[in-house]
């Protein structure tokens, strides 16, 4: 349901080096109207509603509204992401509202250090079928072969 | 619009497409690549935070064996795969993702991916392959360990990737790729020794359920449009099964994933008058021998029992969301806690994927415990990592391919140095997001030991480039000369714009090449004349016009799309019989013939003389 942007909110995160809606929007839809200095889906027949945008708009100024040729009107869903859980709301077209928490990761972000610690590969590893890390991760002892048909 | 300026970027390794099978080609590549002081470059046309298919997040990983745990082994998935697939897959490449990808999802885990748990620990299986992960965070995770390997210097995002560079000398040998950004107006070269095509399966060939502003609304990511098979086809790579597509039942409109209300919730699929599909239908299996007789019922097979049933007037037809639920709260006494508990997993299912289902189960104040909802077919979808294995044809592992299936380098396709991974290989279905990304590993692996075997530089012809950089902005200037001539821009004789071309295209392909429109029906006849029309639709894709930067992008996005629904049709104009009923029928061809076409159906488009050969290609059995 694609996004729409509040215009009282949204400031065209003048603040930072760029629009973060307009930085992170898989569809490439989320664009600064650059006479009002603020974000508009340049395109909301090709938004997959991802909330990608929404989720990381430093103003919460983003919301969905229900695809007009599918929907009902009334309903909303926000989310409140923090840094190890999300918050959504779900409010329903006749009002009810339903909240969630949800965990989104265990580990600080910006932790992972990739093959750290891992030997450097000989070329033997390099023309062998065994990846990195295989040995930490797999679980079993050795890289099966099949019973051949 | 000013003239491009062009940049041109050297590495070793070049990673087209920063999705799941991208970042695990830019994580494992890194490694393998360090010790050898090679560069692993990643280009992606969005940001790899938030790309590809896992962007919004995921609620399981439906590929997992368990082995440590016993639960399943490699043979078992491919047994699996063979019966989905009705017959046909590689089970040398299915193998080698089985044996391998419990390591990738165990390394998710220790990144900081949740993961849902028993009590005893293991991960909560959702159905045999799936495990339940709150993956909210899935891709920003992924893609935080394949920027952090490669280093963000070597990350190049807005950027499209156009067309693949193949050697001057040796067009068998790749040689790089070019692209243009987005976001300013430059072009990018990129000369490499080896190219990995990590790019997305196609999603918006055919006319989805909802052409307004739902348009955008469908099952598969919007954005990805084909790159990954229209730059390998252009490339000259051979291709295999392209006659093969994904048709899923999913929940009506908003495309919720129905995995886990099925395989966990065991919510039943019935028709209006409460008749359950698969038993009713149930003697149409045995036409489909020796598949129909078998457990699991392959996806397709499935599909054909929905599909009959709404032919005889079965329709609407729901998954009872409600019977399930009250069985469910029934099983735990109707505790609240409980009853709290199963509800947020139900919520937490869509939130984690599929926002939209969410919302329009809110926007109908529909209670899943009390209302069932509506389950439809999808329109069609080109893609190699679910119930469906478009792709190229690839090499296999050393250890398990037979000869017929190896040719030095895993994963490496016809054209020496290029690699595929993800929804662009054929024949290793139902990989989804955990396979993919450890299939990106092997291509990222294979990759660097290709160019130490092969260090030479490669020849990138100055005059190609040219070529090439011409071509890329021409709708710039189609529409900058043509605008003029009305006194509105989207109603011009000079040019069409792309979402006009975009729906032509979509609107043959519907119509002819068996769309959801056409109930999945097509025949030669129709797919002939189809192809026709493509033919005209291409002539008419020189006249594209763009406004701006985001114009060019969906113009290049058209083009992946027609050159994949030719490929298409060609391949399944080539295949004389109906193998996947329920993803689409011939009609002049309405059996299953063993004999004929038990094997696979290869294509290859050659560049020089701009000629399709089609082949078939032997199914050899690997596992037992």
């Amino acid at each position: 349901m694609p996004t729409y942007v509040n215009p009282d909110k949204c400031d065209g995160c003048k603040a930072q080096d760029r629009p973060a809606c307009h930085y992170i929007c898989p569809s490439d839809i989320m664009h600064l109207d650059q006479s009002l200095g603020k974000a508009f889906n340049i395109e909301p027949d090709l938004c997959w509603e991802c909330y990608a945008c929404v989720k990381t708009c430093p103003q919460s100024a983003i919301d969905i509204r229900a695809y007009a040729d599918i929907a009902p009107m009334g309903a909303s869903i926000t989310s409140l992401r923090g840094t190890d859980s999300i918050m959504w709301t779900v409010k329903f077209r006749n009002g009810e509202i339903k909240r969630f928490k949800l965990p989104i990761r265990t580990t600080p972000w910006g932790s992972i250090e990739p093959h750290e610690g891992m030997p450097v590969p000989t070329q033997d590893d390099l023309n062998g079928q065994a990846l990195s890390q295989q040995v930490q991760f797999l679980g079993v002892p050795k890289l099966p072969t099949p019973a051949l048909a | 619009m000013v003239e491009p300026t062009t940049e041109v970027i050297e590495c070793d390794v070049l990673i087209v497409g920063g999705g799941m099978a991208g970042c695990g080609a830019a994580y494992e590549a890194a490694y393998w690549a360090r010790s050898k002081g090679l560069r692993v470059v990643l280009v992606e046309k969005g940001a790899v935070e938030r790309s590809g298919a896992v962007a919004m997040g995921l609620s399981a990983i439906n590929c997992y064996m368990g082995m440590k745990n016993g639960e399943n082994q490699p043979e078992d998935f491919v047994r699996y795969v063979r019966q989905d697939l009705m017959g046909l897959s590689r089970e040398d490449l299915v193998y080698d993702i089985a044996r391998h990808v419990d390591s990738t999802v165990h390394m998710f885990e220790e990144w900081g991916l949740p993961f849902f748990k028993t009590e005893d620990g293991h991960y909560k299986r959702e159905g045999r392959w799936q495990v339940m992960i709150h993956g909210e965070s899935y891709k920003p995770i992924v893609a935080e360990a394949a920027k952090k390997a490669v280093g963000d210097q070597n990350v190049y995002e807005r950027i499209f990737v156009s067309h693949l560079l193949t050697d001057a000398k040796d067009p068998q040998r790749i040689a790089g790729a070019i692209g243009f950004s987005v976001r300013e107006p430059k072009i990018y070269v990129f000369k490499a020794k080896a190219v990995i095509c990590a790019a997305g399966g196609a999603a918006g060939v055919f006319r989805p359920h909802s052409v307004g502003e739902g348009l955008g609304r469908i099952w598969y990511a919007p954005w990805n449009t084909g790159s990954v098979y229209k730059l390998m086809i252009q490339a000259g790579a051979q291709m295999s099964q392209f006659e093969h597509r994904l048709v899923v039942a999913r929940l009506k409109d908003g495309y919720g994933p129905v995995g886990m209300w099925f395989l966990l919730f065991k919510a039943e699929l019935k028709n209006a008058y409460g008749e359950k599909v698969e038993e009713k239908w149930a003697h149409l299996l045995k036409d489909w021998e020796p598949y129909g007789g078998q457990k699991p019922i392959p996806t397709p097979l499935r599909n054909h029992q929905l599909l009959q049933d709404f032919l005889a007037g079965g329709g609407p037809h729901y998954l009872r969301t409600d019977e399930a639920l009250q069985k469910m709260y029934a099983e735990v006494q109707h505790d609240k806690k409980k009853i709290r508990e199963i509800e947020s997993d139900a919520w937490e299912d869509f939130l984690d994927m599929t926002m939209s289902q969410a919302l329009l189960w809110a926007s109908e104040n529909i209670d899943p415990a009390k209302t069932p909802s509506e389950i439809v077919l999808t329109e069609p979808y080109l893609m190699g990592s679910h119930a469906a294995t478009t792709g190229a044809w690839v090499s296999g592992p050393e250890d398990l391919a037979p000869p017929e299936y190896f040719w030095g380098y895993n994963r490496m396709t016809t054209i020496n140095g290029l690699f595929a991974a993800g929804d662009g290989v054929s024949g290793s279905a139902h990989k989804f997001s955990s396979g993919s990304y450890t299939e990106g590993r092997f291509a990222g692996k294979a990759a660097v030991a290709y160019v130490h075997d092969n260090p030479d530089d490669c020849n990138v012809e100055h005059d190609r480039v040219e070529e090439i950089k011409k071509e890329l902005w021409e709708p710039i200037e189609v529409f900058e000369r043509g605008v003029g001539a009305s006194t509105k821009p989207d109603v011009n004789p000079h040019y069409i714009l792309p979402k006009q071309a975009l729906l032509r295209l979509q609107k043959i392909a519907d119509e002819y090449a068996a769309g959801h429109g056409s109930y999945y029906l097509t025949n030669g006849k129709m797919l002939e004349r189809g192809l026709e029309m493509v033919d005209l639709l291409k002539e008419d894709l020189h006249k594209l016009g763009a406004r701006d930067l985001h114009d060019l992008l969906r113009c290049w996005e058209v083009w992946d799309r027609v050159w994949c629904l030719e490929a298409h049709m060609r391949h399944m104009l080539f295949r004389e019989e109906t193998r996947w009923p329920g993803y689409y029928y011939r009609a002049d061809y309405p059996k299953l013939d063993e004999e004929n076409w038990k094997c696979f159906v290869n294509s290859t488009w050659d560049p020089a003389t701009k000629e399709w050969t089609m082949e078939k290609k032997p199914y050899i059995q690997v596992v037992s």
